[in-house]
């Protein structure tokens, strides 16, 4: 029992971080209609940026995460207005590549400044845990799961409350009647993608103040985040962060108990769980766990 | 109020939909606008409000003029602050979400909460209907309410200038009514209204002066009152036949063409 409470600890910490990258693939993909590919990219950007801020500059972790965030956000935000802007009414096809040409930019930027070697960031986390009756919880992880607590229960009210929030939502049902209300469609797109890559940096920092370190492949998770977007439903805020949470779950527990179920499998079994999920949900449920299926009123 | 003059729009850079086409509505007046499909009528509301560029459309010559202020080619959100609202064609509200939150979407460009507040009170006001539905989505309001719902929204900016797209389209005949009056009792309260209808009587009956479309040019203007009494139109827009009834035997397989003395 304590071990599959254990295995349901580290895979909460993780779903976490899923939870909050697909969250920002859900945020660009509902207000433009484009699958962000770059989203790893912009990750990896934000986590090498708080490394920066914390060792190099030396500044207090909590704000190095802020800054890496905020820097993030203007990085989306000006590509947003810079290249993506041009492409507004293009096909999606179009703006999808130029977000994959933009991954492979950002990856050998990334390199090109703070090079290959692995990097322990600053923080006051590492690797301290605390115990309570009879678990063993990372500070790191605690932390990772209350700030996305913290930052998605933020979005959700900015999202249902705020009047920019619901800009975005009108936009994405339909962008030419927003527009007639004299909403700026320049304004909402500029926002999703400076939300996006706030979102992908908070969890690029997050992992990057855990055990593994700063390497360049920490972009990767991004991929591991794409099936938990497509798994709660591409249109679906509220979906991507439960998706996120039920993929790192099932990564976790198959992790914990692959020596006793999946010897026969091989040593990385949990790594394919998110897309065996992905496939076993999408069969039974084509729009995703809350996605919204294309409805038609008259 | 709103003069447009010898406006042309291109789509795609090829196909010319305005071919020179101006008209006025003046402050506090109400302007009818009728065609045909295909005529134009949309086009030129997208020219006036912004809304060619989602479409791909493009102002290529000719002016838009607010109170003496050029607009013409003006960024959709500058339209609205500006003082102009339009309710699409075809309702177009936002189904996903309440009534309130269509309301409050309509308001965007109003700066101040009070503001917003205050043209709320005045939309539920004129739409009782729309108070008893405040909570519900307005996805599953009825046609009628969809329609009341689009003019309502577009109130909330508080519009000087009011341009409708066809309101009457797919409602019963009560209904086509009741938008009338409430389009009536708007003009009362200030504020200008463009008129596009296919629906003819309906527009005329209210209308202080009208002007018809076709292929992108103004073919007759005058009057709603000598428009109303007009033979053609009474024959090619109001459906009646000089008086008399007319057998289907005479009926000519042909289409009659029509020539408009200019």
């Amino acid at each position: 029992m304590t071990a599959f409470l254990q295995n349901c600890f580290a895979g909460l910490s993780l779903g976490s971080t899923y939870a909050l990258v697909a969250l920002g693939f859900v945020v660009i993909y509902k207000s433009t209609g484009v699958i962000n590919f770059a989203q790893g990219g912009l990750l990896a950007l934000g986590a090498y940026l708080g490394y920066t801020f914390s060792n190099n500059l030396a500044v207090a972790f909590g704000v190095a995460v802020l800054l890496c965030c905020v820097s993030a956000a203007l990085v989306g935000a000006t590509f947003e207005r810079i290249v993506l802007r041009r492409m507004v009414g293009q096909p999606p096809f179009a703006v999808i590549m130029i977000t994959i040409g933009l991954l492979f930019v950002l990856e050998p930027l990334v390199t090109a400044i703070w090079g290959f070697e692995h990097k322990q960031v600053n923080n006051p986390w590492n690797i301290r845990t605390v115990e309570a009756g009879g678990l063993v919880f990372g500070v790191r992880d605690l932390w990772t799961i209350g700030l996305t607590a913290a930052v998605v229960l933020a979005f959700f009210l900015f999202f249902r409350y705020s009047s920019l929030g619901l800009a975005m939502r009108v936009t994405a049902f339909d962008p030419e009647a927003a527009l007639a209300q004299g909403i700026s469609a320049r304004r909402v797109y500029a926002t999703s993608w400076a939300i996006a890559a706030a979102l992908a940096a908070l969890a690029g920092i997050l992992m990057a103040a855990g055990p593994g370190g700063l390497t360049p492949s920490i972009g990767f998770i991004a991929l591991a985040a794409f099936p938990a977007m497509i798994l709660g439903g591409m249109d679906s805020p509220a979906g991507a962060v439960l998706g996120g949470l039920v993929i790192g779950l099932a990564e976790a527990l198959a992790r914990g108990y692959q020596d006793e179920l999946f010897s026969w499998a091989g040593d990385n079994v949990s790594v394919i769980v998110p897309y065996l999920l992905m496939i076993l949900i999408l069969l039974i449920r084509p729009y995703g766990l809350l996605g919204t299926k294309e409805v038609r009123r008259v | 109020m709103l003069s447009v003059s010898n406006l042309e729009v291109v789509y795609d850079d090829v196909v010319l939909v305005l071919r020179g086409l101006s008209l006025e509505v003046p402050a506090g007046g109400i302007v009818a606008l009728l065609g045909a499909n295909g005529a134009g009528k949309t086009t030129l509301l997208r020219a006036v409000t912004g809304l060619l560029v989602p479409h791909r459309g493009r102002i290529t010559k000719g002016t838009v003029h607010v109170d003496g202020e050029d607009i013409t080619g003006a960024d959709a959100a500058d339209v609205v602050r500006r003082g102009i609202a339009q309710v699409m064609e075809g309702r177009r509200i936002f189904a996903e979400i309440t009534v309130d939150e269509n309301l409050r979407a309509g308001g965007y460009t109003r700066r101040s909460r009070t503001e917003v507040r205050e043209s709320y009170a005045r939309v539920l006001d004129l739409f009782p209907v729309l108070a008893q539905r405040r909570k519900s989505v307005a996805g599953y309001l009825s046609g009628g309410e969809q329609q009341m719902l689009a003019i309502g929204r577009a109130l909330m900016a508080r519009p000087r200038l009011l341009l409708l797209d066809e309101p009457s389209l797919g409602l019963a005949p009560r209904l086509v009514e009741q938008v009338r009056d409430i389009i009536a009792q708007i003009n009362q309260q200030g504020t200008s209204v463009l008129l596009v209808e296919q629906n003819a009587a309906m527009a005329l009956s209210i209308a202080g002066y009208g002007y018809v479309l076709e292929t992108g040019k103004v073919v007759k203007d005058g009057p709603a009152a000598d428009l109303l009494a007009d033979a053609d139109i009474r024959e090619f827009y109001l459906g009646a036949a000089g008086g008399q009834r007319r057998s289907f035997t005479e009926v000519k397989t042909y289409r009659r063409k029509k020539r408009w003395s200019a």
